[in-house]
């Protein structure tokens, strides 16, 4: 694409300019490097596009090849067959109020690192980001023993008739797990850029605490809330490590989208596989259009 | 400041204050603390020996080692790519520059179980490659390679994400001066360039081998699960756990925890020595 761009500059110039332009330059690489005398743009650009091609855009390809390979009557029927549709209303549900719950307590928390100071700061810091750092599925096993009958919280949870594992509420349990950080990152950084001469001016004029707070502070982190709820949701849609062990995993109850996939891949029905593992990426890079589209949104207002 | 008339404005009186904390202590508590002191517990339920002996076994130690190995690869790897990508990104100007950042991180967008299976479609038995690696007894599905190739998808985008903004900031008045002066593309790096972004490399490097080291789902996918051959720790925590053997499974994690806790010990020291390191890229 940055090679149209010199191509259409050359069209540009008039019959007479190209006569008397001096012959081509031996390089063609100032071509390349628009704006910047850095040397190093062909080769780093060239590693870049094809460990990118190699590791990353080929074989996600495949999956698409592969689901390709079936009829579209074919795709359709796997892809919305009643098991499917019932792992990813699970998915997509438990991530969703995973995300919501996420989203009230990340802000509390970004609120209380930002703005207050309190004892063991530091260690509430970098424990926000412990399920960025712990592999999932030592906090799978971890949340499973915590909320299954007996464990530490499920006994208490058990005489209120309330079944966390093996069970959605598990999955979204384990999903709250994964969110957090997400949510907490990236308003935090919103919220200590916020001018506090906003709030103070809120104030002068007469508006109270909570008036401010609701109707200056939350509206300016609205885009980040979004942009965290959104990764949040897109990371516990095809999150899987920390949900197997305390999910249940039972076909049409308790049984996520990712689960579906092994499946399907362990009686070598690899088409069928490819085909959820498509609709599960479709809706991945909607998402990320939708975090780039609130992202540029955001940028309007700075 | 004494009494609480003269508060400022923006400060939140003391009772919202303790309100906030408390719940927000309450919530990290349940949420974040309890799994970490229930991984404790449950490995030491039956004391301290009980779970040392679960560690210290053949296929406990083949785990370790091939967790070893597999980040020596990848971590490595994605620190070489994300050098290039950001140099080739943030240094110099061209069309598309986006769309690339946005295919950089693809990678996080995928679930790890995608992630996984995309290698089984490319090189298993039924795949791309199927019949030309089984001709030439080539194992990379079930076999080493393919866990380091899944584990390098999955921290992919890793130090990239954290060096193209840090060196999109810092522009290129520094390296343009340095090549004006006779300074070669490596010497520029080497001597301007690296120094800049150390730290923030490191940042990277630290979350990269943290996932590496964790990754379950993609390489839970392509491992095959044979146990002291291709078993890496988290893998090993999942068939000791089914295997009901709870002490051996926590045992496991514990260990897995503590390579949690060193992540984020080093992570918190990073950002107090170099303030700003963090929250470039996000994650």
């Amino acid at each position: 694409m940055w090679r149209a761009r010199t191509l259409d500059d050359d069209q540009t110039m008039t019959a007479e300019t190209a006569a008397r332009r001096p012959p081509a330059p031996p390089s063609k690489r100032t071509l390349f490097r628009r704006r910047s005398a850095i040397p190093g743009f062909g080769l780093t650009m060239g590693v870049t596009l094809t460990v990118l091609s190699l590791i990353v855009l080929i074989p996600l390809s495949a999956v698409v090849l592969k689901a390709a390979q079936q009829s579209p009557a074919e795709f359709w029927a796997v892809a919305t067959s009643q098991r499917s549709l019932a792992a990813y209303r699970l998915s997509f549900g438990a991530a969703f109020v995973a995300a919501v719950i996420n989203g009230v307590f990340g802000v509390l928390t970004a609120w209380a690192l930002v703005r207050y100071d309190f004892p063991g700061k530091t260690l509430v810091n970098a424990l926000v980001d412990l399920p960025f750092a712990l592999p999932t599925a030592v906090a799978g096993i971890a949340l499973a023993t915590l909320y299954a009958p007996t464990g530490w919280v499920g006994q208490f949870l058990t005489p209120l008739g309330i079944k966390a594992a093996y069970n959605p509420v598990g999955v979204t349990i384990a999903l709250i797990f994964i969110g957090l950080p997400f949510v907490v990152r990236t308003i935090e950084p919103v919220l200590r850029d916020a001018a506090e001469d906003v709030e103070e001016a809120a104030a002068s004029l007469g508006a109270n605490r909570i008036d401010t707070i609701l109707r200056i502070v939350l509206p300016a982190l609205a885009p980040a809330w979004l942009t965290g709820f959104a990764m949040a949701f897109a990371r516990g849609v095809g999150e899987y490590g920390s949900v197997i062990f305390i999910a249940g995993n039972m076909p049409y109850k308790s049984e996520i989208a990712p689960l579906l996939i092994i499946i399907q891949l362990e009686q070598f029905e690899y088409a069928r596989a490819a085909t959820i593992a498509v609709v599960m990426l479709t809706v991945s890079f909607t998402m990320l259009l939708v975090i780039n589209a609130i992202q540029a949104w955001a940028r309007r207002f700075d | 400041m004494a009494a609480a008339s003269h508060r400022r404005a923006t400060e939140d009186p003391l009772w919202a204050k303790v309100l906030v904390i408390g719940t927000v202590m309450a919530f990290l508590a349940l949420v974040l603390i309890l799994p970490l002191a229930a991984v404790f517990a449950e490995a030491l339920r039956k004391g301290l020996d009980a779970a040392l002996l679960a560690i210290n076994n053949a296929d406990a130690l083949a785990a370790v080692k091939l967790t070893l190995i597999t980040a020596a690869i990848a971590v490595p790897f994605n620190a070489a790519f994300g050098l290039c990508a950001s140099w080739a990104i943030a240094k110099h100007d061209f069309k598309g520059k986006p769309l690339l950042i946005t295919l950089i991180d693809l990678p996080f967008s995928v679930s790890p179980v995608v992630a996984g299976l995309i290698y089984v479609l490319i090189f298993g038995l039924q795949g791309w490659f199927g019949d030309y690696l089984v001709d030439n007894d080539i194992k990379i599905i079930f076999a080493v390679p393919g866990i380091v190739l899944a584990t390098v998808f999955v921290t992919f985008p890793f130090v990239a994400r954290e060096l193209i903004p840090l060196m999109q900031e810092q522009g290129t008045a520094e390296e343009e001066a340095a090549v004006s002066m006779g300074a070669s593309g490596l010497t520029t790096f080497w001597r301007v360039t690296a120094p800049n972004v150390r730290w923030g490399l490191m940042y990277g490097v630290l979350l990269c081998n943290a996932r590496a080291m964790g990754e379950f789902g993609a390489v839970s996918v392509v491992s095959g699960h044979i146990r002291g051959l291709t078993n890496t720790m988290p893998l090993h925590v999942e068939i000791l756990y089914n295997e009901y053997d709870f002490v051996g499974a926590f045992a496991v994690a514990a260990l897995l925890c503590l390579l949690a806790v060193v992540t984020l010990v080093l992570k918190t020291a990073l950002e107090i020595v170099q303030p700003g390191v963090r929250g470039r890229g996000g994650h």
